[in-house]
Protein backbone atom coordinates (compact mmCIF):
# COMPACT_ATOMS: atom_id res chain seq x y z
CA UNK A 1 0.00 0.00 0.00
CA UNK A 2 1.64 3.17 -1.16
CA UNK A 3 1.88 5.87 1.49
CA UNK A 4 3.01 9.46 1.50
CA UNK A 5 5.78 9.80 4.09
CA UNK A 6 7.30 12.95 5.55
CA UNK A 7 10.77 13.13 7.09
CA UNK A 8 12.33 15.94 9.06
CA UNK A 9 15.85 16.83 7.94
CA UNK A 10 18.22 18.13 10.58
CA UNK A 11 21.08 20.56 10.07
CA UNK A 12 23.85 20.66 12.64
CA UNK A 13 26.98 22.80 12.42
CA UNK A 14 26.07 23.86 8.92
CA UNK A 15 25.57 20.42 7.42
CA UNK A 16 22.83 17.85 7.17
CA UNK A 17 23.12 15.05 9.70
CA UNK A 18 23.64 11.50 8.45
CA UNK A 19 20.60 10.37 10.41
CA UNK A 20 18.47 12.56 8.14
CA UNK A 21 19.58 10.44 5.17
CA UNK A 22 18.87 7.29 7.16
CA UNK A 23 15.40 8.67 7.94
CA UNK A 24 14.80 9.10 4.20
CA UNK A 25 15.79 5.45 3.64
CA UNK A 26 13.39 4.36 6.41
CA UNK A 27 10.69 6.55 4.89
CA UNK A 28 11.17 4.81 1.51
CA UNK A 29 10.51 1.44 3.11
CA UNK A 30 7.41 2.74 4.87
CA UNK A 31 6.20 4.51 1.70
CA UNK A 32 6.05 1.22 -0.28
CA UNK A 33 6.33 3.11 -3.54
CA UNK A 34 4.59 6.27 -2.30
CA UNK A 35 6.10 9.72 -2.20
CA UNK A 36 8.81 10.71 0.31
CA UNK A 37 8.78 14.40 1.19
CA UNK A 38 11.56 15.92 3.28
CA UNK A 39 10.83 18.92 5.48
CA UNK A 40 13.80 21.23 5.89
CA UNK A 41 13.29 23.57 8.81
CA UNK A 42 15.56 26.30 10.19
CA UNK A 43 17.04 29.69 9.51
CA UNK A 44 18.70 29.89 6.09
CA UNK A 45 18.80 26.19 5.31
CA UNK A 46 17.50 26.21 1.74
CA UNK A 47 20.96 25.43 0.35
CA UNK A 48 20.70 21.88 1.69
CA UNK A 49 17.49 21.05 -0.17
CA UNK A 50 19.09 19.47 -3.25
CA UNK A 51 21.23 17.17 -1.17
CA UNK A 52 18.04 15.69 0.30
CA UNK A 53 16.83 14.93 -3.22
CA UNK A 54 20.18 13.27 -4.06
CA UNK A 55 19.72 11.15 -0.94
CA UNK A 56 16.32 9.86 -1.98
CA UNK A 57 13.65 12.44 -1.14
CA UNK A 58 11.14 13.02 -3.95
CA UNK A 59 10.34 16.56 -2.88
CA UNK A 60 11.53 19.06 -0.30
CA UNK A 61 9.44 21.60 1.60
CA UNK A 62 11.51 24.35 3.19
CA UNK A 63 10.36 26.42 6.15
CA UNK A 64 12.72 29.26 7.03
CA UNK A 65 12.28 31.84 9.76
CA UNK A 66 14.70 33.78 12.01
CA UNK A 67 12.90 32.30 15.03
CA UNK A 68 13.97 28.85 13.85
CA UNK A 69 17.67 29.59 14.25
CA UNK A 70 17.73 27.57 17.47
CA UNK A 71 15.58 24.54 17.98
CA UNK A 72 12.62 25.04 20.30
CA UNK A 73 9.70 22.64 20.54
CA UNK A 74 7.23 25.50 20.07
CA UNK A 75 8.95 26.97 17.01
CA UNK A 76 9.71 23.71 15.24
CA UNK A 77 6.29 22.23 15.96
CA UNK A 78 4.63 25.28 14.38
CA UNK A 79 6.80 24.87 11.29
CA UNK A 80 6.33 21.13 10.95
CA UNK A 81 2.63 21.24 11.77
CA UNK A 82 2.17 23.61 8.83
CA UNK A 83 4.00 21.15 6.55
CA UNK A 84 1.90 18.26 7.87
CA UNK A 85 -1.34 20.19 7.31
CA UNK A 86 -0.30 20.93 3.76
CA UNK A 87 1.06 17.50 2.85
CA UNK A 88 -1.25 15.22 4.88
CA UNK A 89 1.33 12.43 5.20
CA UNK A 90 0.45 8.98 6.51
CA UNK A 91 3.76 8.56 8.30
CA UNK A 92 6.45 10.89 9.68
CA UNK A 93 10.05 9.89 10.32
CA UNK A 94 12.46 11.77 12.61
CA UNK A 95 16.01 11.00 13.69
CA UNK A 96 16.19 9.73 17.26
CA UNK A 97 18.32 12.74 18.15
CA UNK A 98 17.99 15.36 20.88
CA UNK A 99 15.75 17.28 18.48
CA UNK A 100 13.71 14.32 17.24
CA UNK A 101 13.17 12.94 20.74
CA UNK A 102 12.01 16.33 21.98
CA UNK A 103 9.78 17.27 19.07
CA UNK A 104 8.10 14.03 17.95
CA UNK A 105 5.93 13.41 21.08
CA UNK A 106 4.53 16.95 20.88
CA UNK A 107 3.44 16.54 17.27
CA UNK A 108 2.13 13.04 17.96
CA UNK A 109 -0.18 14.58 20.58
CA UNK A 110 -1.28 17.31 18.18
CA UNK A 111 -2.27 14.61 15.69
CA UNK A 112 -3.65 12.23 18.34
CA UNK A 113 -1.17 9.60 17.21
CA UNK A 114 1.09 6.91 18.57
CA UNK A 115 4.86 7.09 18.25
CA UNK A 116 7.40 4.32 17.86
CA UNK A 117 10.70 5.75 18.99
CA UNK A 118 14.33 4.63 18.74
CA UNK A 119 13.74 2.32 15.80
CA UNK A 120 16.72 0.31 14.51
CA UNK A 121 15.02 -1.55 11.64
CA UNK A 122 11.96 -1.09 9.42
CA UNK A 123 10.47 -3.84 7.28
CA UNK A 124 7.29 -4.67 5.45
CA UNK A 125 5.83 -7.97 6.62
CA UNK A 126 2.56 -9.25 5.18
CA UNK A 127 1.14 -5.79 4.57
CA UNK A 128 2.25 -4.40 7.91
CA UNK A 129 5.13 -2.03 8.51
CA UNK A 130 7.04 -3.58 11.38
CA UNK A 131 9.46 -1.57 13.51
CA UNK A 132 12.22 -3.13 15.60
CA UNK A 133 13.47 -1.24 18.63
CA UNK A 134 15.70 -2.03 21.60
CA UNK A 135 14.17 -2.30 25.06
CA UNK A 136 15.64 -2.97 28.50
CA UNK A 137 18.74 -0.94 27.71
CA UNK A 138 19.42 -2.90 24.55
CA UNK A 139 19.33 -6.29 26.25
CA UNK A 140 16.18 -7.23 24.35
CA UNK A 141 14.29 -6.07 21.27
CA UNK A 142 10.64 -5.66 20.42
CA UNK A 143 8.79 -5.53 17.12
CA UNK A 144 5.98 -3.02 16.97
CA UNK A 145 3.25 -2.02 14.59
CA UNK A 146 1.10 1.08 14.55
CA UNK A 147 -2.54 0.10 14.99
CA UNK A 148 -4.28 3.45 14.64
CA UNK A 149 -3.62 6.86 13.10
CA UNK A 150 -0.52 8.41 11.55
CA UNK A 151 2.73 6.49 12.00
CA UNK A 152 5.23 8.56 13.96
CA UNK A 153 8.71 7.09 14.06
CA UNK A 154 12.15 8.13 15.29
CA UNK A 155 15.13 6.17 13.92
CA UNK A 156 18.30 5.58 15.88
CA UNK A 157 21.42 6.97 14.15
CA UNK A 158 23.82 4.49 12.51
CA UNK A 159 21.37 1.60 12.18
CA UNK A 160 19.41 1.99 8.95
CA UNK A 161 21.57 2.20 5.85
CA UNK A 162 21.10 5.40 3.89
CA UNK A 163 20.48 5.18 0.15
CA UNK A 164 23.24 5.69 -2.32
CA UNK A 165 23.77 9.34 -3.16
CA UNK A 166 22.60 10.01 -6.69
CA UNK A 167 23.23 13.43 -8.21
CA UNK A 168 21.12 12.64 -11.23
CA UNK A 169 17.96 12.62 -9.14
CA UNK A 170 15.74 15.67 -9.33
CA UNK A 171 12.69 16.86 -7.47
CA UNK A 172 10.87 20.03 -6.62
CA UNK A 173 11.92 22.29 -3.77
CA UNK A 174 9.25 24.61 -2.48
CA UNK A 175 9.15 27.14 0.31
CA UNK A 176 6.35 27.35 2.79
CA UNK A 177 5.86 30.60 4.67
CA UNK A 178 4.94 30.00 8.30
CA UNK A 179 4.70 32.57 11.05
CA UNK A 180 6.73 31.36 14.02
CA UNK A 181 5.63 33.13 17.17
CA UNK A 182 4.84 32.93 20.87
CA UNK A 183 7.86 30.82 21.83
CA UNK A 184 7.47 29.92 25.49
CA UNK A 185 11.06 28.78 25.91
CA UNK A 186 13.95 30.77 24.45
CA UNK A 187 17.48 29.50 23.87
CA UNK A 188 19.76 32.12 25.41
CA UNK A 189 23.08 30.48 24.84
CA UNK A 190 24.63 27.32 23.44
CA UNK A 191 27.74 26.10 25.21
CA UNK A 192 29.86 23.80 23.05
CA UNK A 193 31.36 21.03 25.12
CA UNK A 194 31.84 18.38 22.50
CA UNK A 195 34.50 18.41 19.84
CA UNK A 196 33.48 19.97 16.58
CA UNK A 197 32.22 17.57 13.97
CA UNK A 198 31.92 14.05 15.33
CA UNK A 199 28.87 13.31 17.44
CA UNK A 200 29.08 10.25 19.70
CA UNK A 201 25.77 8.75 18.61
CA UNK A 202 26.61 9.13 14.94
CA UNK A 203 30.32 8.29 15.08
CA UNK A 204 31.46 5.33 12.99
CA UNK A 205 34.39 4.76 15.33
CA UNK A 206 34.44 5.29 19.09
CA UNK A 207 37.47 5.04 21.34
CA UNK A 208 36.26 4.79 24.94
CA UNK A 209 38.14 4.94 28.21
CA UNK A 210 37.33 3.56 31.64
CA UNK A 211 38.84 3.71 35.09
CA UNK A 212 42.03 2.25 33.63
CA UNK A 213 42.70 5.60 31.96
CA UNK A 214 43.53 6.85 35.47
CA UNK A 215 43.28 10.62 34.89
CA UNK A 216 41.93 13.35 32.63
CA UNK A 217 45.41 13.49 31.09
CA UNK A 218 45.16 9.75 30.41
CA UNK A 219 42.47 10.38 27.79
CA UNK A 220 45.01 12.08 25.53
CA UNK A 221 46.27 8.95 23.76
CA UNK A 222 42.64 7.92 23.24
CA UNK A 223 41.88 11.27 21.64
CA UNK A 224 44.84 10.85 19.32
CA UNK A 225 43.65 7.41 18.26
CA UNK A 226 40.10 8.70 17.70
CA UNK A 227 41.46 11.54 15.62
CA UNK A 228 43.42 9.25 13.32
CA UNK A 229 40.31 7.13 12.81
CA UNK A 230 37.99 10.11 12.37
CA UNK A 231 36.06 8.95 15.40
CA UNK A 232 34.84 10.23 18.74
CA UNK A 233 35.94 9.65 22.34
CA UNK A 234 33.56 8.12 24.87
CA UNK A 235 33.84 6.95 28.46
CA UNK A 236 32.45 4.52 30.99
CA UNK A 237 30.53 5.65 34.03
CA UNK A 238 33.55 4.77 36.17
CA UNK A 239 35.73 7.26 34.30
CA UNK A 240 33.06 9.97 34.56
CA UNK A 241 32.43 9.33 38.27
CA UNK A 242 36.16 9.54 38.90
CA UNK A 243 36.14 12.97 37.26
CA UNK A 244 38.44 12.02 34.36
CA UNK A 245 35.96 13.36 31.84
CA UNK A 246 32.61 15.04 31.40
CA UNK A 247 29.35 13.10 31.82
CA UNK A 248 28.46 14.13 28.29
CA UNK A 249 30.89 11.41 27.14
CA UNK A 250 29.30 8.64 29.20
CA UNK A 251 28.19 5.54 27.34
CA UNK A 252 25.92 3.10 29.14
CA UNK A 253 22.55 2.40 30.64
CA UNK A 254 22.64 5.93 31.98
CA UNK A 255 24.38 7.98 29.32
CA UNK A 256 24.47 7.45 25.60
CA UNK A 257 23.64 4.33 23.64
CA UNK A 258 25.93 3.93 20.66
CA UNK A 259 26.20 1.54 17.73
CA UNK A 260 29.37 2.44 15.82
CA UNK A 261 31.08 0.19 13.28
CA UNK A 262 34.11 -0.04 15.55
CA UNK A 263 34.22 0.35 19.32
CA UNK A 264 37.60 0.32 21.02
CA UNK A 265 37.26 -0.11 24.80
CA UNK A 266 40.39 0.93 26.67
CA UNK A 267 40.77 0.14 30.34
CA UNK A 268 37.05 -0.61 30.64
CA UNK A 269 36.10 -3.59 32.80
CA UNK A 270 32.76 -4.13 31.07
CA UNK A 271 30.17 -3.62 33.81
CA UNK A 272 26.61 -4.33 32.72
CA UNK A 273 25.90 -0.62 33.05
CA UNK A 274 28.45 0.04 30.31
CA UNK A 275 27.62 -2.94 28.08
CA UNK A 276 24.04 -1.69 27.87
CA UNK A 277 25.29 1.32 25.95
CA UNK A 278 27.64 -0.30 23.47
CA UNK A 279 27.13 -4.05 23.12
CA UNK A 280 25.29 -3.64 19.81
CA UNK A 281 28.34 -2.06 18.18
CA UNK A 282 29.32 -3.90 15.02
CA UNK A 283 32.90 -4.71 16.01
CA UNK A 284 34.28 -4.42 19.54
CA UNK A 285 37.95 -4.30 20.45
CA UNK A 286 38.96 -4.58 24.11
CA UNK A 287 42.25 -3.47 25.56
CA UNK A 288 42.65 -4.30 29.24
CA UNK A 289 45.38 -5.40 31.63
CA UNK A 290 43.07 -7.86 33.35
CA UNK A 291 42.58 -10.99 31.24
CA UNK A 292 39.49 -11.83 33.32
CA UNK A 293 37.78 -8.49 32.54
CA UNK A 294 34.15 -8.91 31.50
CA UNK A 295 34.66 -6.77 28.42
CA UNK A 296 36.56 -9.63 26.72
CA UNK A 297 33.35 -11.68 26.76
CA UNK A 298 31.70 -9.32 24.29
CA UNK A 299 34.79 -8.26 22.35
CA UNK A 300 35.54 -9.54 18.86
CA UNK A 301 39.23 -8.89 19.36
CA UNK A 302 41.11 -8.48 22.60
CA UNK A 303 44.57 -7.41 23.60
CA UNK A 304 45.61 -8.14 27.17
CA UNK A 305 47.97 -5.31 27.97
CA UNK A 306 48.52 -1.82 29.27
CA UNK A 307 46.44 0.66 27.30
CA UNK A 308 49.19 3.27 27.63
CA UNK A 309 51.46 0.96 25.69
CA UNK A 310 48.88 -0.45 23.25
CA UNK A 311 46.92 2.67 22.27
CA UNK A 312 49.87 4.79 21.04
CA UNK A 313 51.13 1.80 19.04
CA UNK A 314 47.70 1.41 17.48
CA UNK A 315 47.65 5.10 16.60
CA UNK A 316 51.04 4.73 14.88
CA UNK A 317 49.89 1.66 13.00
CA UNK A 318 46.73 3.38 11.73
CA UNK A 319 48.77 6.43 10.75
CA UNK A 320 50.98 4.21 8.59
CA UNK A 321 47.88 2.68 7.02
CA UNK A 322 46.60 6.15 6.16
CA UNK A 323 49.86 7.12 4.49
CA UNK A 324 49.83 3.94 2.42
CA UNK A 325 46.24 4.13 1.26
CA UNK B 1 4.61 25.71 44.79
CA UNK B 2 2.52 22.82 43.55
CA UNK B 3 5.01 20.22 42.32
CA UNK B 4 4.36 16.85 40.69
CA UNK B 5 6.77 14.07 39.81
CA UNK B 6 5.88 11.45 37.19
CA UNK B 7 7.50 8.21 38.28
CA UNK B 8 7.83 4.78 36.72
CA UNK B 9 8.59 1.52 38.43
CA UNK B 10 11.04 -0.30 36.19
CA UNK B 11 12.73 -3.63 35.86
CA UNK B 12 16.34 -3.23 36.94
CA UNK B 13 18.01 -3.72 33.58
CA UNK B 14 21.26 -4.65 35.27
CA UNK B 15 19.48 -7.97 35.86
CA UNK B 16 19.75 -10.87 33.48
CA UNK B 17 16.94 -10.80 30.95
CA UNK B 18 15.09 -13.91 29.81
CA UNK B 19 11.95 -14.40 27.76
CA UNK B 20 9.02 -16.54 28.77
CA UNK B 21 5.92 -16.99 26.57
CA UNK B 22 6.95 -14.12 24.35
CA UNK B 23 7.33 -11.71 27.26
CA UNK B 24 10.21 -10.51 29.38
CA UNK B 25 10.34 -12.79 32.39
CA UNK B 26 9.68 -10.69 35.47
CA UNK B 27 9.61 -13.54 37.96
CA UNK B 28 11.92 -12.85 40.86
CA UNK B 29 13.42 -9.81 39.12
CA UNK B 30 14.43 -6.72 41.02
CA UNK B 31 12.28 -3.63 40.45
CA UNK B 32 13.44 -0.10 41.09
CA UNK B 33 12.45 3.52 40.62
CA UNK B 34 13.52 4.37 37.08
CA UNK B 35 16.99 5.92 37.67
CA UNK B 36 16.16 9.09 35.70
CA UNK B 37 13.00 9.53 37.79
CA UNK B 38 15.17 9.52 40.91
CA UNK B 39 16.82 12.70 39.63
CA UNK B 40 13.35 14.16 39.10
CA UNK B 41 12.29 13.26 42.65
CA UNK B 42 15.46 14.72 44.15
CA UNK B 43 15.07 17.95 42.18
CA UNK B 44 11.41 18.26 43.20
CA UNK B 45 12.34 17.93 46.87
CA UNK B 46 15.09 20.54 46.52
CA UNK B 47 12.77 22.99 44.76
CA UNK B 48 10.13 22.54 47.47
CA UNK B 49 12.68 23.02 50.26
CA UNK B 50 13.78 26.28 48.65
CA UNK B 51 10.46 27.72 47.50
CA UNK B 52 7.93 25.97 49.73
CA UNK B 53 4.93 23.96 48.61
CA UNK B 54 4.23 20.31 48.21
CA UNK B 55 5.55 17.41 46.12
CA UNK B 56 3.16 14.75 44.85
CA UNK B 57 4.65 11.70 43.18
CA UNK B 58 2.37 10.03 40.63
CA UNK B 59 2.64 6.73 38.83
CA UNK B 60 0.53 4.77 36.37
CA UNK B 61 0.82 1.07 36.96
CA UNK B 62 -0.19 -1.82 39.12
CA UNK B 63 -0.41 -2.33 42.87
CA UNK B 64 3.20 -3.43 42.98
CA UNK B 65 4.29 0.15 42.35
CA UNK B 66 3.31 0.98 45.92
CA UNK B 67 6.75 -0.06 47.07
CA UNK B 68 8.50 2.45 44.79
CA UNK B 69 6.00 5.17 45.74
CA UNK B 70 6.80 4.56 49.42
CA UNK B 71 10.49 4.90 48.59
CA UNK B 72 9.77 8.26 46.94
CA UNK B 73 7.84 9.33 50.05
CA UNK B 74 10.75 8.19 52.19
CA UNK B 75 13.10 10.34 50.10
CA UNK B 76 10.92 13.32 50.98
CA UNK B 77 7.88 13.58 48.68
CA UNK B 78 4.73 14.64 50.55
CA UNK B 79 2.03 12.63 48.83
CA UNK B 80 1.78 9.73 46.44
CA UNK B 81 -0.82 8.76 43.87
CA UNK B 82 -1.10 5.37 42.21
CA UNK B 83 -3.30 5.29 39.14
CA UNK B 84 -4.01 1.62 38.79
CA UNK B 85 -5.14 0.77 35.28
CA UNK B 86 -4.19 -2.88 35.41
CA UNK B 87 -7.75 -4.21 35.45
CA UNK B 88 -9.10 -1.76 32.89
CA UNK B 89 -6.49 -1.58 30.17
CA UNK B 90 -5.20 -4.53 28.22
CA UNK B 91 -2.83 -2.96 25.71
CA UNK B 92 -0.97 0.06 26.99
CA UNK B 93 1.51 2.33 25.27
CA UNK B 94 2.88 5.84 25.85
CA UNK B 95 -0.28 7.32 24.36
CA UNK B 96 -2.23 5.56 27.12
CA UNK B 97 0.07 6.53 29.98
CA UNK B 98 0.30 10.18 28.96
CA UNK B 99 -3.45 10.51 28.55
CA UNK B 100 -4.11 9.04 31.98
CA UNK B 101 -1.52 11.28 33.64
CA UNK B 102 -2.76 14.41 31.86
CA UNK B 103 -6.34 13.65 32.82
CA UNK B 104 -5.28 13.36 36.45
CA UNK B 105 -3.19 16.55 36.36
CA UNK B 106 -5.52 18.81 34.39
CA UNK B 107 -7.43 20.19 37.38
CA UNK B 108 -4.53 20.11 39.85
CA UNK B 109 -2.97 23.43 38.77
CA UNK B 110 0.61 22.20 38.74
CA UNK B 111 3.35 24.84 38.78
CA UNK B 112 6.12 22.40 38.02
CA UNK B 113 6.06 18.82 36.76
CA UNK B 114 9.23 16.72 36.72
CA UNK B 115 9.89 13.37 35.07
CA UNK B 116 12.83 11.28 34.00
CA UNK B 117 13.90 11.89 30.40
CA UNK B 118 13.55 8.22 29.56
CA UNK B 119 12.67 4.96 31.31
CA UNK B 120 15.37 2.33 31.12
CA UNK B 121 12.94 -0.50 30.33
CA UNK B 122 10.73 0.79 27.49
CA UNK B 123 13.19 3.50 26.49
CA UNK B 124 10.65 5.60 24.61
CA UNK B 125 11.17 9.00 26.29
CA UNK B 126 7.75 10.18 25.17
CA UNK B 127 5.56 10.46 28.23
CA UNK B 128 6.93 13.72 29.68
CA UNK B 129 6.58 15.84 26.52
CA UNK B 130 3.24 14.22 25.72
CA UNK B 131 1.81 15.16 29.13
CA UNK B 132 3.03 18.76 28.79
CA UNK B 133 1.46 19.08 25.35
CA UNK B 134 -1.83 17.58 26.55
CA UNK B 135 -1.86 20.10 29.40
CA UNK B 136 -0.87 22.95 27.08
CA UNK B 137 2.24 23.91 29.05
CA UNK B 138 5.84 24.30 27.83
CA UNK B 139 8.46 21.63 28.46
CA UNK B 140 12.22 21.26 28.38
CA UNK B 141 13.77 17.80 28.14
CA UNK B 142 17.10 16.35 29.38
CA UNK B 143 17.84 19.15 31.84
CA UNK B 144 20.98 19.27 33.98
CA UNK B 145 20.21 22.46 35.91
CA UNK B 146 17.04 24.16 37.08
CA UNK B 147 16.86 27.63 38.55
CA UNK B 148 13.56 29.23 39.51
CA UNK B 149 13.63 32.93 40.35
CA UNK B 150 11.00 34.61 42.51
CA UNK B 151 8.36 35.81 40.12
CA UNK B 152 8.33 32.61 38.12
CA UNK B 153 11.16 33.16 35.63
CA UNK B 154 12.93 29.87 35.05
CA UNK B 155 16.42 29.27 33.70
CA UNK B 156 17.20 25.73 32.61
CA UNK B 157 20.36 24.15 31.32
CA UNK B 158 19.64 21.39 28.86
CA UNK B 159 21.96 18.63 27.66
CA UNK B 160 21.89 18.43 23.88
CA UNK B 161 23.99 15.44 22.88
CA UNK B 162 26.82 16.66 25.05
CA UNK B 163 26.49 20.38 24.40
CA UNK B 164 24.58 22.67 26.74
CA UNK B 165 21.73 25.00 25.97
CA UNK B 166 20.76 27.72 28.42
CA UNK B 167 17.02 28.19 28.15
CA UNK B 168 14.73 30.82 29.59
CA UNK B 169 11.14 29.92 30.22
CA UNK B 170 8.43 30.29 32.83
CA UNK B 171 6.03 28.40 35.08
CA UNK B 172 3.93 26.34 34.73
CA UNK B 173 6.49 24.03 33.18
CA UNK B 174 7.35 20.38 32.68
CA UNK B 175 10.98 19.28 32.68
CA UNK B 176 12.61 15.89 32.19
CA UNK B 177 15.75 15.04 34.13
CA UNK B 178 19.08 14.06 32.66
CA UNK B 179 21.94 12.51 34.58
CA UNK B 180 24.03 15.21 36.22
CA UNK B 181 21.02 17.21 37.44
CA UNK B 182 21.74 16.25 41.07
CA UNK B 183 22.76 13.37 43.33
CA UNK B 184 19.59 11.61 44.45
CA UNK B 185 19.52 11.02 48.22
CA UNK B 186 18.98 7.67 49.85
CA UNK B 187 15.89 7.44 52.05
CA UNK B 188 16.89 7.99 55.69
CA UNK B 189 15.57 5.80 58.48
CA UNK B 190 13.36 8.60 59.89
CA UNK B 191 12.28 9.23 56.29
CA UNK B 192 11.21 5.61 55.93
CA UNK B 193 9.27 5.76 59.21
CA UNK B 194 7.53 8.99 58.17
CA UNK B 195 6.70 7.61 54.73
CA UNK B 196 4.47 4.97 56.26
CA UNK B 197 2.11 7.67 57.48
CA UNK B 198 2.12 9.84 54.38
CA UNK B 199 -0.95 9.71 52.12
CA UNK B 200 -0.90 7.25 49.22
CA UNK B 201 -4.07 7.44 47.16
CA UNK B 202 -5.11 4.86 44.67
CA UNK B 203 -7.23 5.83 41.66
CA UNK B 204 -8.69 3.90 38.76
CA UNK B 205 -9.77 4.98 35.27
CA UNK B 206 -13.33 5.50 36.53
CA UNK B 207 -12.14 8.09 39.05
CA UNK B 208 -10.72 10.10 36.15
CA UNK B 209 -13.90 9.79 34.09
CA UNK B 210 -12.02 7.82 31.49
CA UNK B 211 -12.92 4.54 29.92
CA UNK B 212 -10.72 2.09 28.11
CA UNK B 213 -11.55 3.43 24.66
CA UNK B 214 -10.30 6.91 25.58
CA UNK B 215 -6.84 5.59 26.30
CA UNK B 216 -6.59 2.77 23.79
CA UNK B 217 -3.02 2.22 22.66
CA UNK B 218 -2.06 3.38 19.15
CA UNK B 219 0.77 0.89 18.80
CA UNK B 220 1.17 -2.78 19.54
CA UNK B 221 4.09 -5.02 20.40
CA UNK B 222 3.95 -8.15 18.28
CA UNK B 223 7.19 -9.81 19.29
CA UNK B 224 9.88 -9.62 21.95
CA UNK B 225 13.24 -11.28 21.37
CA UNK B 226 16.78 -11.38 22.69
CA UNK B 227 19.69 -10.25 20.52
CA UNK B 228 21.97 -13.00 19.23
CA UNK B 229 24.46 -13.80 21.93
CA UNK B 230 27.83 -12.21 21.27
CA UNK B 231 30.45 -14.87 21.05
CA UNK B 232 33.62 -14.12 22.94
CA UNK B 233 36.15 -13.21 20.29
CA UNK B 234 39.79 -13.68 19.69
CA UNK B 235 42.34 -12.79 22.34
CA UNK B 236 45.55 -11.98 20.50
CA UNK B 237 48.86 -13.49 21.60
CA UNK B 238 52.52 -12.62 21.40
CA UNK B 239 54.51 -9.41 21.76
CA UNK B 240 52.33 -6.33 22.18
CA UNK B 241 53.78 -4.67 19.07
CA UNK B 242 52.93 -7.76 17.00
CA UNK B 243 49.46 -7.97 18.49
CA UNK B 244 48.81 -4.38 17.50
CA UNK B 245 49.92 -5.09 13.91
CA UNK B 246 47.76 -8.21 13.81
CA UNK B 247 44.76 -6.30 15.18
CA UNK B 248 45.00 -3.59 12.54
CA UNK B 249 45.26 -6.28 9.87
CA UNK B 250 42.19 -8.11 11.23
CA UNK B 251 40.14 -4.92 11.45
CA UNK B 252 41.02 -4.25 7.85
CA UNK B 253 40.72 -7.61 6.17
CA UNK B 254 38.45 -9.69 8.40
CA UNK B 255 36.13 -7.18 10.12
CA UNK B 256 36.44 -4.62 7.30
CA UNK B 257 35.70 -1.65 9.53
CA UNK B 258 38.73 0.52 8.80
Amino acid sequence: MARKVLTLAEVRDGSLRNVSFEAIAAAKTIAEGGEVVAALVGDQVQAHANELIFRGADRVVVVEHPNLKFYTSDGYSQALKAVIDKEQPEAIVFGHTALGKDLSPKLAVKLDAGLVSDVVAVEEVGGNIVFTRPIYSGKAFEKKIVTDGIMFVTVRPNNIASLERDESRSGSVESLAVEIKDLRAIVKEVVRKTAEGVDLTEAKVIVAGGRGVKSAEGFKPLQELAEVLGGAVGASRGACDAGYCDYSLQIGQTGKVVTPDLYIACGISGAIQHLAGMSNSKVIVAINKDPEANIFKVADYGIVGDLFEVVPLLTEEFKKLKVHS
Amino acid sequence: MNIFVLMKRTFDTEEKITINNGKINEEGAEFIINPYDEYAIEEAIQVRDKHGGEVTVVTVGSEEAEKELRTALAMGCDKAVLINIEDDVEEQDQYTTAKVLAEYLKDKNPDLILAGNVAIDGGSGQVGPRVAELLGIPYVTTITKLDIADGGKVTVVRDVEGDEEVIETSLPLLVTAQQGLNEPRYPSLPGIMKAKKKPLDELELDDLDLDEDDVEAKTKTIEVFLPPKREAGKILQGEIADQVKELVGLLRSEAKVV
